[in-house]
């Protein structure tokens, strides 16, 4: 089902979610359209890569609705949905090189009988050019700069070919080389009605990379263009809020 | 020339033989996972907790496979259920249940008036007893296990890389799990025969490990250990014949000779070019 660009591809009614007794997500409602990069900013624990594993089905919610292309988070068909975690959740001794990893993308469409063809290596192939890694894909892994494993993990999740991408914190400790290719890829992408919901801890640059742009503090305290939203102060109170009483929460 | 054919001449030496090949393939392609996703610990506590299976089968007088099989199965679903919950620590609840099932095993044993089964060939393997209806049971689970690791290579070699992203674009993690720890408890039974409880932990982790230093592929990792496996499980026993010694420890030995052989390799400049 090819739903037209605008319609919603992610609806969240209020969902809340509980890491034993504390509250990660607090009753948070938003849509993400089909065609729109939708970013997401908040301070260290207000939920963001909560929400993205709720949506991911990696989570369970104490409660709330989540509706993911039109299913729910564990119903999403193998392959529609593309996360890319931060990076230092992988192993990277793992006896893979670059090539090896942005393959594995590949792997949720295909069933055992099937040969990896040529499709899938074009797939792969255009995946590592769009993030210029192409050159260093016969690598180890272990390799790489953190710039450059973080592109890696972008292309595997463009190799998917997914209808949905959720990318946590991609720009967080890469270089500028490497923030300028992925913001280009996304918004080619973007373009092509792919919908994309991003975390980012960083407001520099959010009207180039967002259409639209939600503060998250556990809540919902802000939500419609970036430079609406940056002006209106809504995240830097919560962010000097955070660090005058320095609490900690749970990410 | 013929001296050292001799060891080919009996049936029973090519009964094991065949045995220590199957074992030693088995062994080491599943080894790769339990190396690459640290699972040793596991393999040695569920060969231990398989005992306890060995002996109820002999009290009550059925093949001892299929109580060691089922134990282990058994055990292996065990630590999946307690891994995917995460509320106790894995490392513990395998010292705290399989010793103790060991020990059980162990106390049951002790209690028979007059036990024919020989602990000594449990603990340290007899691959020289291997009958052709062991042969049989070992060449059929052989073929399941192998069977079971093509038609699942790609969820496997995903999820052990990167289990979270792989649940999130759609792959059933949690049932590639469940089926990798069978397949090991199932190899577990396979390899006691041979190398016995004690050992069946170094030939799951040792060809692995050794090929682990001298690859960055997995397929390339997953073949030199079934080529070091074959030459540790066959080399092993043909030499035990010369040296007279415990087939089972002698496998082990080679096995961690060329695991050092590799590391030496490695550190001269020649590893991870595969």
């Amino acid at each position: 089902m090819n739903a037209p660009g605008g319609a919603v591809a992610v609806r969240i009614e209020h969902l809340i979610v509980r890491y034993g007794r504390a509250l990660a997500l607090d009753g948070v409602t938003f849509d993400l359209h089909f065609g729109e990069a939708l970013g997401i900013v908040g301070p260290n624990g207000s939920g963001k890569s909560t929400l993205l594993k709720s949506i991911a089905g990696l989570l369970t919610p104490a409660s709330g609705e989540i509706s993911v292309l039109g299913a729910q988070p564990r119903d999403v068909p193998p392959g529609a949905l593309a996360y890319v975690p931060q990076i230092e959740a992988a192993d990277w001794s793992f006896p893979a090189t670059v090539w090896d990893v942005v393959a594995m993308g590949r792997f949720p469409r295909l069933h055992f009988w099937q040969h990896f063809g040529i499709s899938d290596r074009d797939a792969v192939k255009e995946a590592l050019q769009a993030v210029k890694m192409y050159e260093l894909r016969d690598r180890h892994i272990s390799e790489l700069s953190g710039g450059q494993q973080q592109r890696v993990f972008v292309a595997r999740a463009i190799a998917q070919r997914p209808r949905l991408l959720l990318l946590d914190e991609p720009t967080t400790g890469v270089d500028a080389e490497t923030e300028e290719a992925l913001r280009r890829v996304v918004r080619s992408l973007v373009d092509d009605g792919l919908p994309v919901l991003m975390t980012t801890h960083d407001l520099d640059r959010v009207g180039e990379w967002f259409d639209r742009l939600l503060v998250l503090d556990r809540k919902v305290l802000a939500l419609g263009r970036p430079e609406e939203v940056v002006e209106s102060g809504a995240y830097t109170s919560i962010r000097e809020h955070a660090h005058t009483h320095g609490h900690v929460r749970m990410t | 020339m013929d001296a050292l054919l001799v060891p080919f001449q009996y049936a029973f030496m090519q009964r094991a033989f065949v045995a220590a090949l199957a074992v030693g393939l088995l062994c080491s392609i599943m080894g790769t996972y339990v190396v690459l996703r640290k699972l040793s610990f596991i393999g040695d506590g569920i060969a231990h907790a398989s005992f306890a299976g060995i002996v109820i089968a002999y009290i009550r007088g059925f093949d001892y496979y299929v109580g060691a099989a089922i134990i282990a199965v058994l055990t292996a679903l065990g630590i999946g259920f307690v891994h995917r919950r995460g509320n106790i620590s894995l490392d513990t609840t395998i010292g705290v249940l399989f010793t103790a099932a060991f020990a059980l095993g162990v106390f049951l044993m002790s209690r028979l008036k007059n036990y024919a089964v020989d602990l000594q060939s449990f603990l340290f393997g007899d691959i020289l007893g291997v009958s052709p209806k062991d042969l049989l049971f070992i060449g059929i689970l052989s073929l399941l296990i192998a069977a079971t690791v093509v038609v699942l290579f790609r969820g496997l070699l995903y999820t052990s890389f990167d289990p979270v992203v792989a649940k999130a674009s759609g792959l059933h993690v949690g049932t590639i799990e469940y089926v990798l720890l069978v397949m090991l408890a199932l190899t577990i039974i396979v390899a006691l025969q041979s190398v016995g409880i004690i050992l069946v932990a170094a030939l799951l982790v040792t060809p692995a490990a050794a090929a682990y230093q001298l690859t960055k592929r997995f397929t390339p990792m997953m073949v030199l250990a079934a080529l070091l496996g074959i030459t540790s499980t066959v080399g092993g026993l043909y030499l035990s014949y010369f040296l007279r010694s415990s087939s089972g420890a002698t496998i082990v030995l080679l096995a961690t000779v060329l695991f050092f052989l590799a590391i030496g390799v490695k550190y001269l400049g020649f590893g991870r070019s595969a």
